[in-house]
């Protein structure tokens, strides 16, 4: 089984929110410093989907990613978690695209690979968390999709694909190719080994451009988003936190029962 | 091409009755569609639906269409994405809201691709710009860790509303609206796949978005085991046990207890966080809740900033006299 994932580099998102920073007059995110960018967790996840499918299957992992410079590092992670090859696809054309243009340079690139029976993307990225780019892949390739699996076999008809719902699941059956967007209730995705990440270093990770792949630059970059960002802020939430002391923790406990008891809260 | 006009919200009907995700939508929709002045249509699909879609008019629908089909959960995706775009097409709304629901998490996303427009989806806000008259979308971004207003530069702007964002529409039956069922009729190549089966896990005791009272856990509490002192304070105290991501992580509990971002959406009116770090992921799912409690042996622990009470200590020495004390006031 030949399956494609789509991955993408983020700002790590357990950084503690005091490091984080926005830029409101620019409406960005300033970078904070010493903390390296990470593979996505939905996207390792993904990649974790398709180890365990190659691993019953059979078959090829192929990573794809967009970005400049240092995108290769989320196509290596995926490598030295077991993947087998990567692109990155990356071009000054791309600059400033929607999820909507990243999804056609996306799809443009599963094309020039040709022969696949799953496309795997993370439910959303960490950052932007817009969760749109692997349904649209499906509709830009005509594919079948499933976006939120938890779990996916392959059967006599195809692919039997686990969506998470709030209160269970659904289970369906759906012809490949196919587009399946991964939850994080797969599971936790597998570390790199350590040989993993030695053959990952060592690779070279070919570069893509838009040419390479037949992209039409009118439907790419900033000019061609659908949307725009209006403002960027860093929501101010705080409470104001009434610290309950005592002499031994049992103390403050019923201290607190008896505050929240005044409070009308209990 | 004529010009797209009026508001239309997706409703949802759940078991022959309407979901609370719709009265949320259309409250939404009707503040916005007393901004831009114009109106506001309810889309519903099911099957025997004329008095859920009346509902919706005395929810301030000012037009209600309803199409016929099976309940979302009892059917593949594509059809709702095929139905609701139809609809769209038909009907040109200028602003089309879906929840941030099973439903409308996974339509929006194709409805926007056939409908040749974009959507921002998890909206906790919905206005227009007085001067642009176009639908500023307000939605946490980055975990939580900021919020971003998005516009849509194509027609129609479709936005998902994440549930208990906005205030639901009170009825007044005395409104009066029609109510026009669509015939849709989906081509079969538009149906890729079967649906094989749904499960629904039955929740023991009270669902974790009905409760009032919820006592919530995450890695600080250091095991299963821990989440027994959390039980027996939210059953004194009439509620329920939550989780963070790292428990179920963990394998602790399961993640259909999960609280955050990608897990349930809360607002009880007593959230105690016990050995919560406090992430902005997690904040997403309990930021609502009238009032936060904070019990954390770490004092730079992020969420103390985000509560109304805290205690800098061991949940295991603080537990069992808060517990005690609650179990003494209560009965006083």
């Amino acid at each position: 089984m030949n399956i494609i994932v789509c991955v993408k580099q983020v700002l790590d998102p357990d950084i503690p929110p005091a490091k984080f920073k926005v830029d409101s007059a620019s409406k960005q995110v300033v970078p904070p410093e010493g903390i390296p960018p990470v593979i996505n967790p939905y996207d390792a996840q993904a990649v974790e989907l398709a180890l365990r499918l190659k691993e019953k299957q059979g078959g090829k992992i192929t990573v794809l990613t967009v970005g400049s410079d240092g995108a290769d590092k989320a196509v290596k992670y995926a490598i030295s978690m077991g993947a087998d090859d990567g692109f990155v696809l990356s071009d000054e054309v791309f600059e400033g695209s929607d999820s909507f243009s990243m999804a056609y340079i996306l799809s443009k690139a599963v094309e020039k690979i040709g022969e696949y029976d799953l496309v795997l993307c993370g439910r959303q990225a960490a950052d932007w968390d817009e969760g749109l780019v692997g349904s649209i892949i499906a509709e830009s390739l005509g594919t079948s999709l499933v976006t939120l699996a938890e779990d996916a076999e392959v059967v006599d008809e195809g692919l039997k694909v686990k969506r998470v719902t709030l209160d269970g699941y659904q289970a369906f059956i759906v012809p490949t190719p196919a587009v399946v967007t991964v939850s994080n209730e797969v599971g936790q995705a597998r570390l790199p080994s350590g040989l993993g990440i030695i053959s990952a270093a060592r690779r070279q990770i070919p570069v893509w451009k838009a040419a390479d792949t037949g992209i039409d630059p009118s439907l790419v970059g900033s000019a061609a988003a659908r949307r725009k960002l209006f403002a960027l802020s860093v929501p101010a939430r705080e409470r104001k936190c009434e610290i309950i002391e005592g002499e031994t923790p049992a103390e403050a406990a019923t201290k607190l029962a008896e505050r929240l008891r005044e409070a009308g809260a209990i | 091409m004529a010009e797209n006009k009026g508001i239309l919200i997706c409703g949802e009907v759940v078991d022959g009755k309407l979901a609370a995700i719709t009265a949320e939508l259309l409250g939404a929709g009707k503040k916005l569609s007393a901004e831009l002045e114009q109106p506001l249509g309810a889309l519903l699909i099911g099957k025997d639906i004329e008095e859920v879609a009346q509902e919706t008019i005395g929810l301030g629908a000012d037009r209600a269409y309803t199409i016929d089909g099976p309940a979302f959960l009892d059917s593949l995706p594509d059809l709702y994405v095929a139905l609701i775009a139809a609809a769209c097409e038909k009907l040109q709304p200028s602003v089309v809201i879906l929840g941030q629901t099973d439903m409308g998490r996974d339509v929006a996303p194709r409805l926007a691709a056939k409908l040749k427009t974009t959507a921002v989806l998890d909206c906790v806000g919905l206005e227009i710009d007085p001067e642009t008259r176009a639908l500023l979308q307000t939605r946490p971004v980055y975990g939580g860790n900021a919020t971003a207003v998005w516009v849509t530069e194509s027609q129609p702007q479709i936005a998902t509303l994440r549930p208990r964002s906005v205030m639901a529409a009170e009825s007044d039956t005395s409104r009066t609206g029609e109510i026009e069922p669509l015939p849709i009729v989906v081509e079969d190549s538009a149906i890729k796949g079967k649906l094989v089966e749904t499960v629904k896990t039955e929740v023991e005791g009270i669902k974790l978005e009905d409760a009032k009272v919820i006592v919530a856990g995450g890695g600080g509490i250091g095991g299963p085991e821990g989440f027994e002192k959390l039980r027996e304070l939210a059953s004194l105290l009439g509620g329920t046990v939550g989780v963070t991501r790292v428990p179920c992580d963990e394998g602790w509990l399961p993640l259909t207890m999960e609280i955050g971002q990608t897990g349930r959406i809360v607002g009880p009116d007593l959230y105690i966080a016990v050995g919560i770090s406090g992430a902005p992921q997690h904040m997403a799912g309990c930021s609502g809740s009238k009032c936060i409690v904070t019990i954390n042996k770490d004092p730079d622990a992020n969420l103390f900033k985000e509560s109304n009470f805290g205690i800098v200590g061991d949940y295991k020495q603080v537990m069992p006299a808060f517990i005690e004390k609650c179990r003494e006031l209560l009965s006083s």
